[in-house]
């Protein structure tokens, strides 16, 4: 796999990976006087999976977080879609097609499963206050072909039978989809997935790893994850990101990070320095 | 597996009964003649087959339901006329992929309108659709498919796919497989597969070119040609393939429709393992013959909502649905505010004293009939509702026993629950209880057109339009099953109850024995009395060849532990529970409510448990006391526990065992314990002797 050209390729598993969506340049992070990212560069492309991992407290989240918006960076640029992006606010990272979901589930704990993944075709849905209120015209047109989509997405994760049960009520893995149901919904560019596989017994990681290679395929869905179960990683992921202490230790294939030594030092552990 | 087990009492059993002892002609409305019509099937060639009714239905009922979906949240309909629109754009495809008569078509996949469709399709080219259960392991579907030398299949997803990919090699005749879901798919190497709406398009696309084909092989379809091919589960050895013709299926679908009315009006819900003989009569037998519309769930988990959403006014279910649904319902009464717990409790009680009466139409006072309408409006019907039984019209339920209690709630609710007896050799009828007619402890009378004889050793034998034709390329089978006049025998002992003309199931018939003096030892049907009592998981009936029956009895761990959590008894094991003074004493009440309710029958009285002990370690699949089904294997229990039968024989009042135990990983231990034996008191049996 060629990293440094921009040329659509195919994978062995016939996939089409198209050029680069989204650039990461020297990106530093600081809270105070802590470096939380250090002058990390990485590329995302479309309809790839891509992944960062690294160990505890590497820099991860905040990452990710960097990308959805919810951080600034102090120093370094982030390009999207051939632009480079201002600072800007979370919602208007979402509005750019970039949908994520949370380590810690932040779900509308109250609303049934359906309109907590009803909210997340906020961004389709244009017709005014008033056309809602009395809910003609735009409004509920509008309604039906985004309730048909969330239905498709329902149908796509499974989660028929919850449809109208209260979030509040579910297990925790149930929850985790239901929160891919929404940031799904979004229709994203990027989908952003912040250790989905978290907590997760290996039945749940299982269907959640179908899940995600499904979405990849059938909505040529672009991905970009944390994750901690290294397995899963190394299935899943087209290239992997490696960070450790906020700098970027290892970028390749899975291959080539397995035989990374700076990769393999970081995770079974050497003195530092 | 399609097969009854009861309690019931037993009187002399009737050795041959020649006629059928009740018949329905009561046909829906308008349905006259189209009953001609089938009975004359045969001279005019008119409907003989599937895909003959289909073509009546899509004239007939053209614009009325025939399938439901609901996908995407929203029921999906098809008419009739959209049905056999449907089922011909496959049928051309299915010709235009090379599909020959006499072909066999695997069918794996849930309940879905395509899997029926798949079926009626391949037999309008005149192949034979195998519906194979989804759940199934590759070996399983391996040996199934290479039995009857499947070269087609039709399966639901990419799971189904992997696993026929998995056994392909070994299918030496299998060419193509065509999927319904493409998703995950895509990349496959599609040179074999196939998806379903592409194949329906090419079909559709080459109808001028095939059209005269699937005309001349439809024409061709007579009552004599295989209808489906059904493989039995098969308790012991490989599964059979039983296969049924058009006229075993088309008989079998007339008569009981007309038995219980069924006419176009009628919905069902079908969620039962479409491999399974009940499911194919119910959705494509009943549902073609009538007319009526065939609703298939969302997914298997959202069964139940969907069966609140459609309400279906004819509807089948194991007894272990009814038993789960009732439970469901007296934990949530539980959690319910006082005044709705005790408008229940109360109105419940009524409906068991009149409930039952009022559906039988027996005679019931003004007073209690209109306390009943009450109870209707206050409790049974948001019930009934809820539990999506509102339209209930025909409920049947088979399959095993199903405890009284469990039956006699849904009947007093107003829900015209009733028992059949059937097997797939028999296309599902053997007898089933008619209206007004309805027990817990018989499968009813004969079915229309059935004939029954009880052997010499009290074994079931039927003969019937239903009979199956064969099984597949298993000739010794067919005819150690089916004798040259056509007799099947089931392999359950049971007798008619005199009077009423009811069957009555005892048990297997291998399994039945003698007593010492001649009596008869049915030690299932003491078994399952005791198995209706909550705390009792198990139990197992010693006494072939001695003089009186001795019983080992297993405590259900959740119920009795229930009951010691909420009258603070504290213990430590399951050993030291099954041995609590109080535990035994409960036992033994049971024990001894059942002897009383045994020794009711002259025949059976024998049976009464005379001493009982409770087992200190719980029966196990992987100790090879039970099968992986959770059936009691008999001969081994009494093996192995040979010395605590002896015990209960000899007389005394305690026994100290070692019993070696298998853990889950494998490793072998021993536990020791000393049991109390106790007496049950039993009804003397005077009786008996007199009826002998």
């Amino acid at each position: 796999m060629n990293d440094m050209s921009n040329d659509s390729y195919v994978t062995d598993d016939g996939r089409t990976i198209g050029p680069t969506v989204m650039e990461m340049k020297n990106i530093t992070l600081r809270f105070g006087g802590v470096k939380a990212i250090t002058d990390i560069s990485f590329d995302i492309r479309e309809g790839e999976i891509r992944a960062i991992i690294g160990p505890n407290g590497a820099g991860k989240s905040s990452m990710l977080n960097v990308i959805s918006g919810f951080y600034v960076p102090q120093e370094g640029e982030v390009w999207y879609k051939g632009a480079k992006r201002p600072p800007m606010r979370p919602y208007q990272v979402a509005q750019q097609g970039i949908a994520r979901t949370f380590q810690n589930i932040a779900l509308f704990e109250g609303m049934s499963v359906l309109d907590n993944v009803m909210t997340g075709r906020l961004r389709q849905m244009n017709s005014g206050l008033f056309a809602q209120a009395i809910w003609k015209g735009k409004a509920e047109k509008e309604e039906v072909e985004n309730r048909a989509f969330v239905e498709k997405i329902i149908d796509f994760l499974e989660i028929q039978s919850i449809r109208k049960t209260p979030v509040g009520r579910l297990p925790y893995g149930l929850k985790k989809r239901v929160e891919l149901a929404r940031a799904l919904a979004a229709e994203p560019s990027i989908l952003l997935l912040d250790e989905p596989m978290a907590g997760m017994n290996v039945e749940e990681k299982e269907d959640m790893s179908r899940f995600i290679l499904d979405m990849n395929d059938e909505f040529g869905t672009t991905i970009a994850l944390i994750e901690h179960d290294m397995g899963v990683v190394m299935d899943l992921s087209d290239r992997v990101v490696v960070m450790d202490y906020g700098k970027k230790i290892g970028d390749g294939t899975p291959d080539d990070v397995r035989n990374n030594q700076a990769v393999i030092d970081a995770y079974l552990g050497v003195a530092h320095d | 597996m399609f097969r009854k087990k009861l309690t019931h009492s037993l009187k002399q059993a009737p050795l041959e009964v020649e006629e059928s002892f009740r018949r329905f002609w009561l046909a829906p409305a308008g349905f006259r003649e189209e009953d001609n019509l089938a009975q004359s099937s045969q001279a005019t060639g008119g409907l003989s087959s599937i895909p003959a009714l289909l073509q009546r239905n899509a004239t007939q009922y053209a614009t009325k339901d025939a399938y439901r979906e609901k996908e995407f949240g929203i029921w999906q309909t098809w008419t009739w006329a959209d049905t056999e629109k449907e089922i011909e754009a496959l049928a051309l495809g299915l010709i235009n992929l090379g599909v020959q008569e006499g072909d066999f078509i695997a069918v794996i996949g849930r309940n879905r309108p395509y899997f029926y469709w798949s079926m009626v399709a391949a037999q309008s080219v005149g192949a034979v659709p195998v519906p194979v259960y989804n759940d199934s392991a590759s070996e399983e579907m391996e040996y199934i498919l290479g039995h009857c030398g499947a070269k087609y299949a039709i399966v639901e997803d990419q799971e189904q796919v992997d696993k026929i990919i998995d056994i392909q090699d070994s299918l030496k005749q299998f060419e193509h497989m065509i999927y319904i879901d493409p998703r995950g798919l895509r990349k496959y190497d599609h040179h074999q597969l196939h998806e379903y709406s592409h194949i329906q398009a090419q079909g559709r696309a080459a109808r001028d070119e095939w059209i005269t084909d699937l005309e001349a092989r439809r024409g061709k379809l007579t009552y004599d040609s295989i209808c489906v091919m059904l493989y039995t589960s098969g308790t012991t050895g490989k599964p059979k393939g039983v296969v049924l013709s058009n006229r075993n299926v088309i008989e079998s679908a007339k008569n009981s429709s007309e038995f219980d009315n069924l006419g176009a009006g009628e919905e069902i819900l079908a969620y039962l393992p479409m491999a399974w003989v009940g499911d194919f009569i119910f959705s494509i037998g009943q549902a073609y013959w009538t007319g009526f519309c065939v609703n298939c769930p969302e997914s298997a988990e959202t069964m139940m909502t969907d069966l609140r959403e459609i309400g279906p006014t004819y509807y089948f279910a194991p007894p272990r649905v009814f038993e789960t649904q009732l439970t469901n319902v007296m934990i949530r009464m539980e959690d319910a505010g006082k005044l709705k717990r005790r408008m229940f409790l109360h109105f419940m009680e009524h409906a068991k004293k009149v409930g039952g009466d009022i559906l039988d139409g027996k005679p019931v006072s003004f007073m209690d009939r209109l306390k009943y309408k009450i109870g209707d409006f206050l409790v049974y019907g948001p019930l009934k509702d809820t539990l999506g039984f509102g339209r209930v019209r025909v409920g049947y339920t088979a399959g095993e026993a199903i405890g009284p209690e469990i039956f006699e709630f849904y009947r007093s609710l107003g829900i015209n629950l009733k028992q059949l007896y059937g097997q797939t050799e028999a296309t599902v009828f053997i007898t089933a209880q008619p209206d007004g007619e309805v027990r817990a402890d018989t499968v009813g009378v004969p079915s229309p057109d059935v004939e029954i004889k009880i052997g010499d050793n009290g074994e079931i034998y039927y003969r019937s339009p239903g009979v199956f034709v064969e099984y597949f390329n298993n000739p010794e089978s067919t005819a150690s099953t089916k004798d040259a006049e056509g007799w099947v025998a089931t392999g359950d002992a049971g007798f008619f109850e005199e009077g009423s003309g009811h069957l009555r199931i005892i048990d297997r018939a291998k399994d039945v024995g003698k007593m010492a003096d001649g009596s008869m030892f049915a030690p299932k049907y003491v078994e399952n009395k005791l198995k209706f009592y909550p705390d009792i998981l198990e139990a197992v009936l010693f006494g072939n060849g001695k003089d009186n029956c001795v019983a080992f009895i297993n405590i259900d761990l959740t119920a009795v532990g229930n009951w010691a959590e909420r009258n603070n008894i504290p213990y430590a094991s399951y050993q030291e529970l099954a041995g609590h003074p109080q535990v035994l004493q409960s036992i033994q009440g049971h024990v001894e409510k059942v002897n009383e309710s045994v020794a009711v029958d002259p025949m059976l009285a024998g049976c009464q448990i005379h001493r009982f002990l409770v087992l200190h370690k719980e029966l196990d699949a992987d100790d090879g006391e039970m099968t992986r089904t959770r059936k009691v294997r008999r001969a081994i229990v009494a093996d192995k526990f040979k010395d605590l039968v002896d015990a209960l024989y000899g007389g005394a009042s305690a026994v100290s065992t070692e019993t070696e135990v298998t853990y889950e990983d494998g490793r072998k231990g021993s536990i020791s314990a000393t049991l109390t034996l106790c007496d049950a008191r039993v009804v003397p049996v005077a009786s008996k002797v007199a009826a002998e």
